[in-house]
């Protein structure tokens, strides 16, 4: 218990600077509610959103609150259901490249030298080529289930957290609290994983948040261009179905639309204020 | 000069890791893959015989260090296979299509640039001021919003609603038959202007917001604090000192961003059915032309690429310390 203390103190300093920023406060709540909606939509009593009815592109009304789509799908549920699809896939292929990069950026990092060189060359070179191409390709040639779709977004997009883990690294280690665990004989491992590592955390989580922002738009897109899961139903997916429909039928492209953008936006609005309160810095003025 | 010419040529020849690591990647991807390399070029419906022939040329029967050989002097010769598609070689049918694409990216860049540098020294003008905020707003916003929800809501109020813009293709039906013309040229225009504010307005708010953090990092710099002391005028510190320096930065985030301006260009293009190669990279997505697809890997990886140089370039231009470095 008395190591939970001081944890909790710092948790809630650093609330009272993440809540002066209020637009961050409000993605918070909305990442949050859709994080539920995802979590929940099997037990919410919704109709299916494969159950086709007679009632074909149906605008907004009682019963289907954003109308139906050109099988008769109620979009409101499929919405909801997207939700899974969307967020399972932003934050898991998030964790991942989280994870692969904090590994590639702690090593070459901490240890300098040849590895350091190598392996950030490789980074330099993976940063310049246009990853999405790469991912659609991987995709294409590979077939395109939801845990597959997660395994290559994670696996392209470590690059820029290896960076930031990295830059900390390089810092960190030359302080004085590694010195003198090295100086007792602490083992390297033990120095990256329990003293260097818990400093580097901030970073991380934000790179974290606005990773799953762009994976979840890079899954988006790879549907939105045919090449999601089939078998589930996703944002991307609907807005290229809505395509056909555009002039007779708003809703099927809006409100996925909308969805989307928003889930987005909570999560770059927390990212920003996540490095305001790690950072609080007073605004320049010339 | 000479020294310009110089890191210009450094940068040149450090693209070649990057390009040879593309052309690896397409190399090893498709021997990856699950199934045969050759039935994979050769598409679902080939016969035995194509199948073969395919295995022959490309020498996937031979160890993989030959194969690699055959497929470096095949590449050195253009030769990047045939789409099943089009049934015509892959570097054809993309030549075909790069103008339309270079024609809407950089459109959608120079009207993005433009107008985002001018946005972005206006907020810094009033940093915390509501003008400022609302820049920023709108920039967090369309960074988070898809380039295609974005395209299909113009398309539902300029096409739909108003019916003042097409939503699709880049000519008129019959107009290209008359030959080039004036009338044609305005009328290729009147097709981009949707699909080139979609893209435009993506990169727009992302270039005002890094041009606005260069502008406010510079201000903050002791030189400018000595303008100040000098007692020169406001104006001039800010655009004689301050802006000139503050643009450099932007120049080469600008062109780190080469990728993404592609990717959104691609995406653009399958909303409005512009015939380039992202319409073409959807076609061949639906048709599971792996060669094709390949093809529009590398050919769009390598452009981008050269987007990147030609930054490089600007930028020597644009900074004169870079001869020295």
């Amino acid at each position: 218990m008395e190591e939970l203390g001081p944890f909790f103190e710092r948790m809630s300093d650093f609330w009272q600077l993440y809540k002066r920023n209020k637009a961050a406060v409000l993605g918070l709540v909305v990442t949050l509610f859709f994080s539920a909606l995802a979590i929940l939509a099997p037990i919410l009593n919704l109709s299916s959103p494969f159950r086709s009815s007679a009632s074909l592109l149906k605008e907004p009304r009682i019963g289907n609150p954003m109308g139906t789509d050109h099988l008769g799908r109620d979009v409101l549920s499929m919405v909801v259901w997207g939700s899974r699809t969307s967020l399972m896939i932003g934050f898991l292929s998030a964790a991942l490249s989280a994870v692969i990069g904090t590994l590639m950026g702690a090593i070459p990092g901490y240890y300098g030298g040849i590895i350091d060189d190598f392996l950030m060359r490789i980074v330099d070179l993976l940063l310049v080529i246009p990853m999405f191409f790469l991912i659609l390709l991987v995709v294409a040639l590979f077939g395109g289930g939801i845990f597959k779709i997660v395994a290559v977004i994670g696996l392209l997009s470590w690059p820029s957290i290896a960076r930031v883990v990295r830059g900390q690294f390089l810092t960190l280690k030359e302080r004085t609290f590694v010195e003198a665990a090295r100086a007792i004989g602490v083992k390297d491992r033990h120095i990256i994983l329990r003293h260097i590592l818990p400093n580097a955390i901030p970073p991380i989580v934000v790179n974290l948040t606005l990773q799953t922002g762009g994976a979840i738009l890079t899954e988006a897109s790879l549907s939105f261009l045919g090449l999601g899961d089939p078998t589930q139903i996703s944002w991307g997916m609907m807005i290229s179905d809505a395509q056909r429909f555009i002039g007779i039928a708003w809703w099927m492209a809006v409100f996925p639309s909308l969805a989307l953008s928003i889930v987005v936006l909570a999560l770059n609005l927390v990212g920003d204020g996540l490095t305001d309160a790690i950072n609080p810095r007073p605004p320049v003025r010339l | 000069m000479s020294l310009r010419r110089g890191y210009l040529l450094r940068r040149l020849i450090q693209l070649v890791p990057t390009i040879l690591l593309i052309v690896l990647i397409n190399f090893f991807l498709i021997r990856i893959a699950p199934g045969d390399p050759a039935s994979i070029m050769a598409g679902m419906f080939a016969d035995p015989e194509y199948i073969e022939n395919l295995r022959e040329a490309w020498g996937f029967n031979k160890p993989l260090h030959e194969q690699l050989i055959v497929y470096l002097r095949k590449l050195l010769q253009g030769d990047l296979g045939y789409s099943l598609r089009y049934g015509e070689p892959v570097l054809s049918v993309i030549a075909d299509r790069m103008p339309a694409t270079l024609l809407l990216t950089f459109s959608s860049f120079l009207i993005a640039a433009i107008f985002g540098v001018i946005l972005g020294v206006t907020a810094s003008q009033r940093p915390q001021s509501s003008g400022d905020n609302l820049v920023a707003a709108l920039s967090l916003t369309f960074y988070s919003v898809p380039v295609f929800s974005i395209g299909i809501v113009l398309i539902l109020v300029f096409s739909v609603h108003l019916n003042i813009f097409p939503s699709y293709g880049m000519s008129t039906v019959g107009s290209a038959i008359e030959g080039p013309s004036l009338t044609q040229a305005v009328d290729i225009l009147w097709h981009l202007f949707l699909p080139m504010m979609t893209l435009a307005l993506t990169q727009l708010a992302l270039y005002s917001r890094i041009t606005r953090a260069c502008v406010l990092e510079e201000i903050g710099k002791d030189y400018i604090l000595t303008a100040k002391a000098k007692g020169l005028e406001r104006k001039r510190i800010f655009y004689r000192h301050a802006l000139r320096n503050a643009l450099i930065p932007v120049i080469t985030i600008l062109g780190l961003r080469m990728g993404y301006l592609f990717t959104g260009a691609m995406l653009t293009e399958t909303v409005f059915a512009w015939p380039g190669m992202g319409r073409l990279m959807y076609t061949s997505i639906l048709t599971r032309d792996y060669p094709l697809l390949m093809g529009i890997f590398l050919t769009t990886s390598l452009v981008v690429l050269l987007a990147n140089f030609a930054t490089d370039i600007i930028y020597s231009l644009a900074d004169p310390r870079v001869q020295y470095k």
